[in-house]
Formats: C-alpha cells, structure tokens, sequence
C-alpha cells in the first residue's frame, strides 16, 4: 500500500529524518515507537502533507502514485488519514458540518454524488454509538472547548467516518485514561480489515494490547533502527530506551 | 474650502425655502446655525485626529449635484433584489432623497412609520423634543445633514406596542448623468416598553458616483427594545458617511449591527448614549471587503449612569488593496459605577496590500467598572488550515471555512432568520464558499 524509501526531510537546516525505509501491506498493523525527538511525529506529517518540512531526499509510493507530489486534501481523497496528536480547535465550525463537508468533498474528487443527508445522519449516530459519544458532539463546534480526551475521539470518529485506507494515529493514546483507551481501541479495530492499514505511533505499549501489531519499529534519530513483531513492544515496555540508544551512538 | 463645501454653502440660500419644515421657526433657525458652524470648521481633513486615517479630499474633488432630480421612473423589480423578498416587511422607500409612496409600506395605525418630512410639518411637538438631541451639534457632517436633511423614515413606536414586522428603509440613489450627493435622516423614537426591529440600507443602482451623508438619531425610552441592521453592500463608486446616534435611558437594550461588504469609501459613526441605570449597549458588525475600498468604523459608548452594560464586538476580513479602520472609544463617567463594557476588533488580512489601522479607547472616571477591550490583526492559522485540508477539504474551502468561522460569531444578535440567511450568503459569496449547510 504504502512504500517510503530512504525518506530525509530537514526544517531550516536541521535534519531530522536520515533515511527512513518503511512498507505497509493492506490488513497489516505497524507500531512506530522512540523516544522524544526521534522523528515520529515528523514522518506522520509528512505522509500526511504538512508543508513545512524540505524533502531532501527518497520518496513515497501510495498504491503506486508519488505521494509526495500530492496537496494535504488530495492525499485525503486517496484513503489516508492522520489523528493529530493536538487536534486544531475551530470555534464556529461544527463537527457534524465539518465531516460532511470531509465527506462530500472526498466523493466529489471521486466524481460521486454528495451522500444523502439522511444516510449521513444514519453514519453518524451509529459512529457516535460505537465512540460512546454523546449525540450532542456534532452540533458542537470543532474541538472548541473539548477535553483532551474528547479531542482524541473526535479524531477517531473522523476516522470512522472516513474510513481511510491508511489511518495514522499519532500519539492518540497520550492523555487517555483507561476507558477512554479502551473506547478508542474499539473504534481502531473495528477499521481494521484485509484492505486497510493502521499505523501507530506511540511511547507505550499500553494501546498495543488492544491493537495488537503485526510489526513494531523503533525509530531513533530519524531511522528506523530496529524492527520486529509485538513481542519487540513488550521488550521496549521493560527495558526502555537506552539500550536501543547504546547500540545506536 | 474644497469645491463641495463651497457649492454646499452657496446652494442653501435657494434651496432653504423648499425644505420640510420651513415654517417651523425652530427647525429654520436650527439648520442655519447648523450651516454657520459647518461654514466654520468645513469637511475634516486627516489632520484631525478623527479623520486620521481616511482621507475624504478625492471624494470632495467630484462636482456633485446637490439638488437630486426627482425620478419617478423606478419600479419595485429594480430595487426587489434590495429588499427581504421572503419576509413580510413595512417599508419605508426612498429614490433620490425621496419618499417614494408606491414603493413603500407605511402605517399610522398603531404606530408611525413613515417620513421625517410629514413629521417635521406634522408633529411639531415633537421635532422640538427630538430633533437634533441625540446627534451632537458641532460634528461636521451632522451639521452638513441638518442644514439640508429635507427628508427620511420617521418611525415612532408609542409606549407598549411592539411593531408586528420587522421595518425595511431603502435609500436608492439613481443617475446615469453624473454624481450626486444626497442627505437624509432618521428620526425613531421608540417609547417605553416598545418594541421594534429596523433593517436599512444605501444603494446607488446606476454607474455614477455618489456621495451620502447620513444621519440616523435614535431614542430609547425606559425598557424599550430596539433590534437596527445596517446592510452596506453598495457598488464601487459609492460613498457613506452614516452618522447613526443612539440615546439610552432606563433598562433599554438597543443593538445596532453594521454589516459592511462594499462601498468605495464608508465611515460609520455610531454613537450610543447610555443615560440610564440598567441600559445594555450592543454594537456588532461584520466586515468584508476588498479591491481599494475603505470601511471605517468609529464608534463611541458613553456611560454616564450606573449598572450599565456595553458589548462591541467588530470582525474584519481584508481582501485585495482595501483599508479598514476601527476606532472604538469607551467613556466611563465618574458617576457610571459598575458598567460592565467589553470591546473587541479583530481582523484577518487576506492579502499583502490589504491593510488595517485599528484603536480601541477606554477612559474610565469610575473606580468600580468591569471594563475589556482588545484587537487582533492576523491571518488564517497554519496548523488549523492544515488540519481542514488534511480531512480533504480542498485549500480555499478551508480558508473560507475558517474566514467564516472567524466572523459568524458577530451575526449572533440577528434576530430575523431571513436577514441572517441573506447575510450568510453575501458572506459566502464574497469568501467563495458553499454556505448551503446551517453552520
């Protein structure tokens, strides 16, 4: 689905991705862990879109299109998605309006019919259900005034929603308690299937025993400098860090 | 002297005998003191403080005429488009400065809406209590209006009632030939416990240049409620001075929102007096505007009264080589105990050569007052643009989402659905959005 090769991007003159090689097959979970700084939610942004990083070098292959020649909306419209780590607060905006405009915008660049507002509807509540969101959530405004927890699944109702080929989730476990993970997890699973792939990134292993990965790796001063099955997560949850540092310096 | 001024002050000598209450000793005596100081100071320049960044000399070069030609051939379908179509509305007409009664709506029933010209040789009485108490001798243009001001809407809601409909006042401007210069004016009186909504709007339907002053004074008795839109979406060559003064006694709530999308050059005054316990002041106004034209808002709130509230809240959206100012003066007075006054402007710059001056003023004499002004000039956040577009929606949908988002919370005080849907669609218009969903 997606191929990144040899990917290195800087901000000013500072590099922070030396080199990134990273393949995710359809139906296929893929962890991305590190400590602070590695470069983690960097590569997120990029695959994303976010124009503030120079693409130095290599590239990025999504079902056989250069990603990186693509507009944030466009990659949007192929089926990738990123849950923000700090989701955008937008006061004005409402969440039902917002998805809506999401959605149609999607269908329009597919040359398809804006969806019928009672099928939206219907797409809604049902999401809302599956989030254990109150109804209330979608006539209020985007974020504004959200806790951080609520941030986090508005970002995965979006998801739900927009039912991406490629979900990156970037650090959506940060600041949730143990119900909220819970909840979140749910909705993540219930994406997962033979066509699409997840990407998480985190600092824990906590939301990996919902999720559970096919392929966790570590990435330290942008490269991936190890890679394994989930058993690798666990390893990382016992022994920290430093010794992925000292192997690496 | 500029060249206006001049053919201002030579024309009165004709035109004062044809005006509305010539035979008001009073009002006579009125304009031609009006005149004398107006002949006095003549138009400001931008060396006055209050005229610093607008600068009125180009508008003053054109050779307008001062005496409209009465025009009788304009008919509803020209001015429709103008008007809430799908609202049942009293109108109040006029074309050239004058009162167009087939055009028009009006009633005596129950309440008095119809013209300042009736009242003037009708309500005596009346024109001697009002006439000229809200709108303060001694400024420029409200001198310039009040030696000519001929004619206007004259609304007078007595104690009580409420209007059954909103009021719609349209002042259409129309001369292929040349440019005019028009000045009309307002008087509402709105008794206590009253209450009514009003909607206005300036509108020059051929290519020519014009020029309005107008004034509109305002009186609120004690409790009365009074909802006033002003819509200026004129055409490119078409300039306003509005002076609009509002008078406030006794646990009155007035709300006046100034809707600016067009225009060469406007200048709102708007003044409110807050003159008893308990008033609530609400100004609001949304601006949008682009090529080279000018919006200027300069807007006063004086407590003089206890327990008073004041709320303002401006948004600018800048496009093209257009220049927006705002100039927001708060008073306290010493006796004003307790006032509660919140003001905010805030601006979005969507091109380079787009500017803005913004001032807000706060003198306070009291010492116990809860009092908040503040202003903002930006442009659209990154981060937040990005996250729009990172959902798929495409870059200028964003951009006019977020422009949206960024001003619809001053359309929050209309009270009338059509007029606030007829608003969401300029806005969407003019920032190139698809509106069509309730926001």
């Amino acid at each position: 689905m997606i191929k990144i090769k040899n990917l290195k991007a800087r901000v000013e003159e500072k590099e922070i991705l030396c080199g990134i090689n990273l393949e995710i097959n359809p139906g296929e979970v893929h962890a991305i862990m590190g400590p602070n700084g590695s470069g983690k939610s960097t590569l997120s942004s990029i695959i994303a879109g976010r124009e503030d990083y120079d693409i130095s070098g290599g590239s990025i292959d999504f079902e056989g299109e250069n990603l990186l020649s693509l507009s944030p909306e466009e990659r949007a419209h192929k089926g990738i998605f990123l849950s923000f780590q700090y989701p955008v607060e937008i006061p004005g905006v409402t969440v039902s309006n917002f998805i809506k405009t999401a959605i149609n915008e999607s269908r329009k660049s597919r040359g398809e019919e804006p969806m019928e507002a009672r099928k939206m509807l219907a797409m809604m509540r049902e999401k809302t259900v599956l989030l254990e969101m109150d109804k209330s959530y979608l006539s209020r405004s985007l974020n504004e005034g959200f806790s951080g927890g609520e941030k986090k699944r508005n970002e995965i109702f979006q998801m739900a929603m927009l039912q991406p080929k490629l979900a990156i989730l970037d650090e959506t476990d940060s600041g949730l308690d143990i119900d909220a993970l819970r909840i979140v997890a749910n909705g993540v699973n219930k994406l997962r299937s033979k066509k699409n792939a997840v990407m998480i990134i985190t600092h824990y292993q906590r939301l990996l025993n919902y999720v559970e990965p096919d392929f966790v790796h570590v990435l330290y001063n942008g490269k991936i400098v190890k890679s394994g099955d989930k058993n690798l997560a666990l390893e990382l949850e016992a022994k920290g860090y430093d010794w992925i540092k000292a192997e690496n310096t | 002297m500029t060249d206006l001024a001049q053919d201002l002050l030579s024309s009165f000598v004709v035109a004062e005998a044809g005006l509305n209450g010539a035979k008001n000793l009073g009002v006579v005596n009125m304009r031609k003191e009006a005149l004398d100081r107006f002949e006095a100071t003549g138009f400001p320049t931008t060396r006055d403080e209050e005229w610093k960044y607008t600068n009125l000399k180009p508008l003053l070069k054109h050779d307008y005429k001062i005496m409209l030609k009465s025009e009788s051939a304009v008919s509803f379908g020209d001015i429709k488009q103008y008007l809430l179509s799908d609202l049942d509305t009293y109108k109040i007409v006029f074309i050239n400065g004058k009162y167009s009664s087939w055009l028009s709506e009006s009633t005596h029933q129950s309440y008095d809406i119809c013209t300042f010209a009736a009242a003037l040789n009708k309500y005596p009485d009346i024109i001697k209590k009002y006439l000229g108490k809200a709108a303060p001798a001694g400024e420029t243009f409200v001198d310039l209006n009040m030696a000519f001001a001929d004619d206007g809407a004259y609304i007078r809601v007595k104690a009580n009632q409420t209007v059954d409909k909103p009021i719609e006042i349209l002042y259409i401007t129309t001369d292929e030939n040349g440019a005019s210069f028009s000045q009309n004016r307002n008087l509402i009186i709105v008794e206590q416990n009253a209450e009514v909504q009003i909607m206005e709007r300036h509108q020059n339907i051929d290519e020519a240049e014009s020029f309005t002053n107008f004034v509109s004074e305002v009186f609120a008795a004690r409790d009365a409620r009074v909802s006033y839109y002003k819509v200026q979406n004129d055409s490119d060559k078409s300039s306003l001075v509005d002076n609009t003064h509002v008078k406030q006694t006794t646990g009155s709530n007035v709300h006046v929102g100034t809707y600016s999308f067009g225009g060469k050059l406007v200048r709102n005054n708007l003044h409110f007096y807050s003159c008893g316990e308990h008033a609530e002041s609400h100004m609001d106004g949304i601006t949008i505007i682009g090529n080279e034209q000018t919006v200027d808002h300069h807007t006063l709130v004086d407590h003089k009264e206890p327990n008073c509230y004041s709320r303002e809240l401006y948004k600018g959206i800048y496009l093209g080589k257009s220049h927006g100012i705002f100039n927001g003066k708060v008073f306290v007075r010493q006796k004003a105990q307790k006032t509660n006054a919140f003001q905010q402007n805030d601006n979005i710059l969507l091109s380079d050569k787009a500017k803005v001056d913004t001032k807000p003023q706060l003198e306070i004499f009291a010492d116990d007052v809860r009092c908040s002004h503040g202003c903002t000039v930006g442009q659209l956040d990154k981060n937040a643009l990005f996250y729009l577009r990172s959902r798929g929606i495409p870059k200028r949908e964003a951009e006019g989402l977020m422009t949206y988002a960024f001003a619809s919370d001053a359309l929050e005080y209309v009270k009338i659905p059509q007029l606030e849907k007829r608003l969401n669609g300029v806005i969407a218009k003019k920032l190139g959005i698809n509106l069509e969903f309730s926001l």
